[in-house]
């Protein structure tokens, strides 16, 4: 069990923290559009996040906080 | 619950201009995560070179200065001799900047064994200025000064920094790392954490060239870019320690 | 009174900077200045200071942006075809609001010229040390002791308004010798809260930058350092007038041209004929107001000058044209004789016989 937290205003929509999810649980969201204009990235299923920070990791905006 | 990933103290909160999936803005991190590590912020001082990461001194929380297009090696020169004891010092350049414009200053400084860090960014492009052809550029590389491909028989090789600094006498430390996933992103902070510490030591002369993107003027995905990199970046540009002095003086 | 001792000129430059509190020194061999770099190099290691032979002209001045920049006294020599690659570093370091020294010991140019002495870098030293819109100070010595004493006084001037100061000199006042006194007392310190020293965790970051990408932002600045200017011409103007009570004719000259002229006009007078010399020791700021009030005395103001003529420009918008400014000069590298200067008194005072 982990928790993540998006600075979801600071994404901007990349993408690179969805293919860096070894179990496949990030997406940018579709249906969102923040400040900047991007859909942001976020976790369909944190039960399933065992806190790797793999996505935190890729993430050149250093957006994502990882708790466990 | 605790914190396994954050924000680095050593990284402002001011966002970064980057474009999106850039791979500064993950070298920034790691360079901050080892000033957090080594517990160094109050007495690093960071140059900021000229091309994409100018405003790198809006994103470091140590005291920073802006270099011209190419001197940062010797201006941190200069700050470092200011004071050898309590300054760390460390530059942060492109390819331009420190392989074309500053190659004197980057080779002298080597040659030196200026007691600083210096992280190298290779991409292979001029970023700021729109796509031009940089002294790393590949051979039949497109970019906008070199439409048709990189022609070498036109204008000539790329350079390998680590390989031709590794031929020098003076450097300390040599290492080319990337960041092209979560693996090559911890090597890369290793060698960075080295590159510190060996200053801290005074031991001498330590570049980390961290082979990165540049998915807009590549023209690319940054998903593209990452897999363009690996596919055509590395097996130019081998990954692997180039020189490591003290490494080598402990085996013998 | 501290006794005096033969020297150099580049040698007392180099020992006046470190008795003002300069450790740290960068440079590039280039006649006629090296002694400055050679001295440097001898006393730096034996007082805890730095001498570093930087890899080019261009290296030493970013060495000294980058010490300027943690708020240490600094500096770098050079001579003409030198200054010109520093004027990138010059223009950074006015940009930035640092303070340091840069002396050039003028030789004959265009191009890699000569070597022999020159004044040809008036134009390039006060009005275009490099891009942009800024000023330096500029300090001419005319004896070895103004060699030492300007030194001095640039640093100062340097740190208190937060910009580059130029010693401009010439190849004959860097190889000249001359007793020189050496003694001076070092009291100002400026507090420089801007310097990149570290944080300490103590404050917020410093940070030393030329880059202002918002217009409006950068026209402040800009405009915030001319104000700053202003003060300079206002309060820091330097000159020694020779003889002009009551003179007819005047002479403009500075540096080693000054030398010359004043030996024509002690032989001028010897004739008979009332000519003085207002010398200007800052050639940035320009003294304007003596050849303002000169204008209104004599009948022409001759300008001695190894050079084309350069600072005749200057001195001819001073004395806003009031009277003829007529040149008298050589250049590449040769100096007006004291005859050749007499000739010109000669010429002003009613034709030559």
């Amino acid at each position: 069990m982990a928790k993540l937290t998006f600075k979801t205003d600071k994404c901007k929509g990349c993408g690179l923290c969805v293919d860096a999810c070894p179990k496949g649980l990030i997406k940018l969201a579709s249906d969102k559009i923040n400040q900047k204009g991007y859909h942001p990235a976020e976790i369909t299923d944190e039960s399933a996040c065992v806190g790797c920070a793999a996505c935190a990791m890729m993430c050149p905006d250093c957006i994502i906080k990882v708790e466990r | 619950m605790a914190v396994v990933f954050d924000k680095p103290h050593a990284l402002t909160d001011v966002p970064m201009h980057y474009c999106p999936g850039c791979t500064h803005g993950i070298v920034h991190r790691l360079v901050a995560e080892v000033i957090d590590e080594l517990g160094i912020e109050g007495k690093t001082i960071g140059i900021a070179p000229v091309g994409c990461s100018v405003f790198a001194y809006n994103y470091f929380g140590c005291d920073m200065i802006e270099a011209a297009h190419g001197r940062a090696p010797a201006v941190a020169t200069g700050v470092k001799r200011s004071d050898p004891e309590n300054h760390v010092v460390f530059t942060y350049q492109g390819d331009g900047d420190l392989a074309s414009i500053g190659m004197a200053e980057t080779v002298h400084a080597a040659a030196r064994n200026e007691n600083i860090t210096i992280i190298f960014i290779n991409n292979a492009i001029y970023g700021m200025t729109g796509g031009q052809m940089a002294p790393t550029s590949l051979p039949g590389q497109v970019t906008q000064t070199s439409p048709y491909g990189r022609d070498t028989d036109h204008c000539g090789f790329p350079i390998k920094v680590c390989e031709m600094l590794s031929e020098l006498e003076g450097p300390e430390y040599l290492e080319r790392v990337t960041v092209s996933n979560v693996k090559n992103i911890r090597n890369a902070k290793k060698a960075i954490k080295k590159a510190f510490q060996n200053q801290i030591d005074g031991k001498g002369f330590s570049l980390v060239e961290v082979v990165s993107t540049c998915p807009t003027n590549w023209g690319m995905t940054p998903q593209n870019a990452l897999k363009w990199l690996e596919e055509n970046m590395l097996p130019y540009y081998p990954l692997g320690c180039y020189k490591d002095r003290s490494a080598k003086e402990e085996t013998k | 009174m501290a006794d005096k001792i033969l020297m150099k000129g580049n040698e007392a430059i180099a020992e006046a900077a470190i008795k003002a509190g300069c450790m740290h020194y960068f440079g590039y061999p280039i006649t006629p200045q090296t002694e400055v770099a050679a001295y440097m190099a001898k006393r730096m290691p034996k007082i805890g200071g730095c001498f570093l032979q930087a890899e080019s002209e261009v290296a030493a001045i970013n060495m000294v942006y980058g010490v300027a920049s943690t708020g240490k006294r600094v500096m770098t020599s050079s001579s003409s075809p030198g200054i010109s690659l520093k004027s990138e570093g010059l223009s950074y370091l006015a940009g930035s609001d640092l303070p340091a020294l840069i002396v050039n010991v003028q030789r004959g140019g265009p191009g890699l010229g000569g070597i022999q002495p020159s004044q040809a870098d008036y134009f390039q030293a006060t009005k275009g040390g490099g891009h942009g819109d800024f000023k330096m100070i500029v300090l001419a010595p005319s004896s070895v002791q103004e060699m030492a004493d300007l030194t001095v006084k640039g640093f100062d001037l340097a740190d208190k308004y937060r910009m580059p100061t130029m010693l401009l000199a010439d190849g004959t006042m860097g190889q000249m010798m001359e007793p020189v006194s050496l003694d001076y007392e070092i009291t100002s310190t400026v507090d420089k809260p801007w310097a990149t020293t570290g944080t300490k965790m103590e404050r917020e970051h410093n940070i030393v930058t030329s880059l202002f990408l918002k217009p409006d932002e950068l026209e402040d600045l800009v405009i915030e350092r001319y104000e700053r200017y202003k003060v300079v011409e206002e309060n820091e103007v330097m000159y020694e007038e020779y003889m002009m009570d009551d003179a007819e004719i005047c002479i403009a000259a500075f540096g080693i041209a000054a030398r010359v002229a004043k030996n024509a006009i002690n032989e001028a007078r010897k004739q008979g004929i009332k000519v003085g010399l207002i010398r200007p020791i800052t050639l940035w700021p320009f003294p304007v107001a003596p050849f303002k009030k000169a204008a209104n005395q004599v009948k022409e103001i001759i300008s001695v000058e190894l050079s084309m003529g350069q600072m005749i420009e200057d001195v001819r918008l001073a004395s806003e044209c009031k009277v003829p400014v007529t040149l008298c000069n050589r250049t590449g590298g040769m100096i007006p004789s004291p005859e050749q200067v007499l000739e010109a008194i000669n010429k002003a005072n009613g034709g030559a016989k």
